[in-house]
């Protein structure tokens, strides 16, 4: 896991350490984000979470190496986490990006309004998740 | 089955002794996570998660397994009426590991009920991001204070929108 994460960390030589932390903010994260490919598999790892990259693939009309591509991509930007059980390498959903990004846009600003909102849309479109 | 489990990681900008202080000082911990983690933090000893009131009531009890300061601490987690249940425990264990200038901090927690599981699901996300403001910003996050009107509790109640 550390070996693998590194890959992303670690600048190329001469690179400030403001571009080093560019992994860990916002912009990471909402590429990430900005594809609905990715979307869905952080939607299967919170539906469980722990998974392989075989398990990850297997109901994805995704080549294996897209999905492993995605999968990096969602590491870089701290949207999964893995640790490695065995030979095998797990995928957890790691929400606390989208925590930052909650306390960032949304908490401070309109939390009372938003949450008003977010109930009248549920009851509405009778959606369960919103 | 591995779905038990959750794998949180945060990267702070800080070194991994002041990390490790605010994880246990139960003075730091006030003010991040509106509790006090109180244990001498010898691996076999007891420690609990306790509220900043005069009564001090314990809301989460376990026993310290393992503490290598500053890089591992590994706690059992239980709800006090568990306290004596071993077999009820779950098992969480913070990681600090430098990397470049920062701090990955990798919190697992493991041997989940689904109670527990409810609990904890939400629960760190703010405990660490509010870490993190606290020791970048000396300032942290109103995640626990800052009451939601009345009128509105009930829809945050059943799941923040996120």
């Amino acid at each position: 896991m550390q070996a693998f994460t590194c890959i992303y960390l670690l600048p190329p030589a001469g690179h400030c350490v403001k571009h080093r932390r560019h992994v860990h903010d916002a912009n990471a994260v909402f590429k990430a984000l900005a594809d609905p490919g990715r979307r869905r598999l952080l939607d299967r790892l919170h539906a469980r979470s722990g998974q392989t990259l075989n398990e990850l693939c297997a109901p994805m009309d995704m080549a294996r190496q897209s999905v492993a591509q995605h999968l990096a991509q969602l590491e870089a930007a701290n949207l999964v986490s893995t640790r490695w059980r065995g030979r095998e390498k797990l995928h957890y959903l790691n929400v606390v990006p989208l925590q930052e990004i909650y306390d960032r846009w949304i908490r401070k600003f309109e939390r009372p309004r938003l949450a008003a909102l977010h109930g009248l849309k549920r009851r509405l479109e009778g959606s369960k998740d919103g | 089955m591995a779905s038990d489990e959750f794998v949180y990681v945060i990267y702070i900008a800080a070194t991994p002794d002041a990390v490790w202080t605010a994880l246990l000082d139960g003075e730091f911990t006030r003010r991040y996570w509106d509790h006090d983690n109180v244990s001498d933090w010898r691996p076999g000893s007891p420690w609990e998660h306790r509220r900043v009131d005069a009564a001090g009531t314990a809301d989460i009890v376990g026993t310290v397994v393992e503490a290598d300061p500053p890089k591992r601490l590994v706690l059992t987690w239980a709800n006090p009426e568990d306290k004596a249940r071993p077999d009820r425990h779950s098992r969480v264990t913070f990681e600090i590991e430098p990397v470049a200038e920062m701090v990955r901090l990798t919190i697992t927690h493991e041997q989940l009920d689904a109670d527990m599981r409810r609990k904890v699901a939400s629960g760190w996300p703010r405990v660490v991001s509010s870490l993190k403001s606290l020791l970048e910003t000396g300032r942290p996050l109103q995640t626990w204070a800052g009451p939601v009107p009345v009128n509105h509790e009930p829809v945050a109640a059943k799941g923040e929108p996120r």
